[in-house]
C-alpha cells in the first residue's frame, strides 16, 4: 500500500495513532496532529510504501506545542520517542521540521553505515556523490538532476553500507532554500514542491517531490562512480575539471557524519570509495548545461 | 513484583531470549535500551551470547551501529585518559579515575558496550588548586561562568565547575570528594585514594579498589538525582557486583568497606535495587546486616519512589505517578546534598536565572 491510497481524512486520522512509512532502509513510525504535516505528507510523500508491521527503526512526532505561549506565538515541537533534540520552532515550520528531524534520527543513529554529507543520484546502477559546500548550488543541480531523469537516492545523507560498500537511497524529497526555489519551478513545470516555510534558520524552505522513478527502485543499491564538487557562480560555462582524489577523500571525512567514529572501518569505506570513483570539480551558471554535461559522464 | 520495563529488564537479565523476540517486543525493546542508554550494551551481549547472526537484518543494523559508536567512545575515553596523565604527572599530582573511565582504564566488565559522557577524576582537597591550574594549562577550561555557579561550586559542592577541552570538547570533573562538603552523609575520600591502585603505563592516573568503584558507583546513583541514567547505572553496578563474586570474601568484606567509608546506606539501597530487578545474587545475609528489619512502610515508601525512578528512562516504563515520584526524587537528591537554608536560596537562584537568563553576571 502506498501512502496516496489513503484520502487526506484518513491519513489525518492515522497520523494521530502513528503511521509506519518506508524510506529505503529506515521504516519511520510518524505522529501528529497538525493538518500540515498530513497535507505534506500527502503532497510529497504519496508514492512512499505504507508498512503494516510491528517494527520501526524511529518513532517521531511533530505537534504543536500547549502552553499560553501558543495564543501569541504558536511553536511546533520534534520528538525523537519522547526525546526532544532540537528547540520548539514557530508551528508554520512543522513540517520542514519532521523533515530536518528525520534527517536528524538517521545521521545520529544509523552508524551501521558511512554517511557523508553528500547528496547521492543514480544512473544505470552507478552512483554520483556530490558533496557541496552551503550555497554552492548543490540541492539545485539535485533535484535538476532527478528531473531530468537521474535516480535521487538523497539530497543530504550518503548511506554506505558496511557490509557491501554500496550505496543505500533514502529518496526523500530534496530541500530547496531560497533562490533555488524559483529556480526549480521555472526549470520545470513537472516540479511538485510543498509549502514554502518562510524564516527559517536556513531562510526560505520548500520541499521537492521525488519522482516515481526514484521510488520504484529505492530498494536498489548504486555502485559509486563519481564524485563531483559542485560550484555555482554567475556567467561560468558548465564544465568538468579533476579534482584530486587525496583532496577529495579529506573533504569527505571532514564533512562527513559519522567518519571518525567508524574508526578503521570508516578509513576502509571511504578509501574504497575514492578508488572505485573520479572526481570533479564542476562550476555552472546554468543547469540546461549542467545537465547536458552530466549526460556526458561515462561509465 | 509486578512486570518491571519489560521487555528490556528481562533480557538484560537472560540475553538468550534475544534469540526469538518477536518484531513487535523488538521495537519496544529497542526503545527502551536506546533511552536507558543501553543499546549498545544489547549489542554487546548479543554478540558475547552468539546471537548476533542470527537477528532480524534491522536489529542487526542497530545493533552493528551501536556497538561500533560504543567502542568509539571507549576509545575516547581512553585517549582522554592518556592526555590527563601527561598533564598531571608533570606535576605529580595523584588522580583517581572514577565511574566509567575507571571502568575502562581497570577493563571491568561494564565498560562492555558502555556509554560515556565525560571523565570523573578524584584527588586529595589539598591538590585541587594546583590540579585545575595544571588542566588549565593543558587546555582544559571550566564552563560554568557566572559568578553565582562559581560560588556555588567551590564553597558547596565535591567538585570543580565541569571542565571542558578547548581542541577536543571532552567533558572533565574534578572531585576532592564524593558527596557534596554540604551533604548529611559524610564519607573519606581520602580512604579511597589510599586504596586505589596503579595503571600499568600510566605515572598519575590511578583506579579505586573494586569495593570503592562499588560504593561511590552506588552513591552516585542515590543521592546525584540523575534518574535518566539510573538503569544504565545500576546495570553497571549489577556487572561489578558480580565481578566481584569472583573473590573470597567478596560480600563481607564489602560491608565492611561501606561502614569504614560512611557509604553503606547507599550500598545497601544498591543492593536492594540490583537484586530486585537484575537479579544480582546477594546473600540475602546481608540485606540483614546492612539494614536492620524495620518498620515495613519505609520500603513500601521506598520501592514506590525508587522504582519509578528506574522507570523515568523510557515513557513505556513509567507507572501511574511517575512524574510525582520523579519530582519527589528530585526534592531528595537535594535535601540530601544541603541543608534547608543553603538549599532553598540556591533553588530560588536557579528558577529566578531559568526565568530570566539575562540577570546572569558573568565572572571577570
Amino acid at each position: 500500500m502506498r501512502l496516496s491510497d489513503l484520502s487526506l481524512k484518513d491519513l489525518s486520522s492515522r497520523l494521530h495513532s502513528g503511521l509506519q512509512l518506508a524510506t529505503g532502509p529506515f521504516i519511520f513510525h510518524v505522529t501528529s496532529h497538525l493538518p500540515d504535516i498530513a497535507q505534506g505528507l500527502a503532497k510529497l510523500y504519496g508514492e512512499f510504501p505504507l508498512v503494516e508491521g510491528s517494527f520501526s527503526d524511529f518513532h517521531v512526532r511533530v505537534d504543536a506545542l500547549g502552553g499560553l505561549r501558543r495564543l501569541y506565538h504558536p511553536q511546533a515541537q520534534f520528538w525523537h520517542d519522547g526525546y526532544t533534540p532540537f528547540k520548539p520552532l514557530p508551528r508554520d515550520q512543522a513540517f520542514a521540521m519532521l523533515e530536518w528531524g528525520m534527517n536528524w534520527c538517521v545521521a545520529s543513529h544509523a552508524h551501521h553505515y558511512l554517511m557523508l554529507h553528500a547528496a547521492v543520484l543514480e544512473r544505470n546502477g552507478h552512483a554520483l556523490i556530490m558533496p557541496g559546500d552551503p550555497g554552492a548550488g548543490k540541492s539545485t543541480l539535485t533535484a535538476a538532476l532527478m528531473l531530468g531523469g537521474w535516480r535521487l537516492l538523497s539530497d543530504e545523507i550518503a548511506l554506505i553500507d558496511r557490509d557491501d560498500g554500496l550505496l543505500y537511497g533514502l529518496a526523500r524529497p530534496v530541500s530547496l532554500k531560497n533562490a533555488s526555489i524559483d529556480i526549480i519551478r521555472a526549470h520545470t513545470a513537472e516540479a511538485v514542491l510543498g509549502e514554502a516555510a518562510r524564516d527559517t534558520h536556513k531562510g526560505t524552505v520548500a520541499h521537492l517531490r521525488p519522482t516515481s522513478q526514484s521510488l520504484e527502485n529505492i530498494g536498489a543499491p548504486a555502485h559509486p562512480r563519481w564524485i563531483v564538487f559542485p560550484r555555482w557562480r554567475a556567467g561560468a560555462a558548465a564544465q568538468l575539471t579533476p579534482h584530486s582524489k587525496a583532496a577529495a577523500f579529506l573533504h569527505l571525512a571532514s564533512h562527513a557524519f559519522n567518519y571518525s567514529l567508524l574508526g578503521p572501518l570508516g578509513f576502509q569505506r571511504a578509501a574504497a570509495l575514492m578508488d572505485a570513483c573520479d572526481c570533479w570539480d564542476f562550476e555552472y551558471s546554468q543547469l540546461a548545461d549542467a545537465l547536458r554535461v552530466f549526460r556526458q559522464l561515462q561509465a | 513484583m509486578k512486570p518491571f520495563c519489560e521487555p528490556l529488564i528481562e533480557v538484560l537479565t537472560a540475553p538468550e531470549k534475544m534469540a526469538d523476540l518477536p518484531m513487535a517486543t523488538w521495537d519496544l525493546l529497542l526503545r527502551q535500551a536506546r533511552q536507558a542508554g543501553l543499546l549498545s550494551r544489547l549489542a554487546v551481549l548479543a554478540e558475547a551470547y552468539g546471537l548476533t547472526p542470527s537477528l532480524p537484518t534491522a536489529i542487526r543494523r542497530h545493533f552493528s551501529g551501536a556497538a561500533t559508536a560504543a567502542a568509539r567512545q571507549r576509545q575516547a575515553v581512553a585517549w582522554e585518559a592518556r592526555k590527563l596523565d601527561q598533564a598531571l604527572s608533570r606535576e605529580g599530582i595523584p588522580a583517581v579515575l572514577l565511574k566509567g573511565a575507571a571502568y575502562v582504564m581497570a577493563d571491568l566488565p561494564p565498560a562492555q558496550g558502555r556509554l560515556f559522557a565525560d571523565i570523573d577524576i578524584l584527588v586529595p582537597k589539598a591538590a585541587v588548586d594546583r590540579t585545575e591550574s595544571t588542566l588549565m594549562l593543558h587546555g582544559w577550561v571550566s564552563s560554568h561562568h557566572s559568578a553565582y555557579d562559581q560560588r556555588y561550586y567551590r564553597r558547596w559542592m565535591h567538585e570543580l565547575p565541569p571542565m571542558t577541552h578547548i581542541r577536543r570538547k571532552s567533558q572533565l570533573d574534578v572531585h576532592h570528594n564524593l558527596l557534596p562538603e554540604t551533604a548529611r552523609l559524610r564519607t573519606h575520600p581520602d580512604l579511597v585514594i589510599a586504596a586505589s591502585q596503579p595503571i600499568a603505563g600510566f605515572q598519575s592516573l590511578r583506579v579505586p579498589g573494586l569495593e570503592d568503584l562499588v560504593l561511590h558507583s552506588a552513591t552516585h546513583l542515590f543521592h546525584e538525582g540523575e534518574w535518566g541514567h539510573a538503569l544504565r547505572d545500576l546495570v553497571d553496578l549489577d556487572a561489578l557486583l558480580r565481578h566481584g563474586m569472583s573473590q573470597s570474601d567478596w560480600w563481607d568484606g564489602l560491608l565492611r568497606r561501606g561502614i569504614e567509608l560512611g557509604l553503606a546506606g547507599p550500598l545497601g539501597l544498591a543492593l536492594r535495587y540490583s537484586a530486585k530487578l537484575l537479579h544480582t545474587p546477594v546473600p540475602g545475609e546481608l540485606f540483614a546486616a546492612i539494614a536492620p528489619p524495620g518498620w515495613t512502610g519505609i520500603k513500601l515508601i521506598q520501592d514506590a519512589l525508587f522504582l519509578r525512578g528506574f522507570a523515568s528512562a523510557h515513557h513505556s516504563c513509567h507507572r501511574p505517578g511517575n512524574s510525582l515520584a520523579t519530582f519527589a526524587l528530585y526534592v531528595r537528591s537535594h535535601a540530601l546534598r544541603m541543608p534547608l537554608y543553603l538549599l532553598l536560596p540556591h533553588l530560588l537562584n536557579k528558577a529566578w536565572r531559568g526565568v530570566f537568563p539575562e540577570s546572569e553576571k558573568t565572572s571577570k
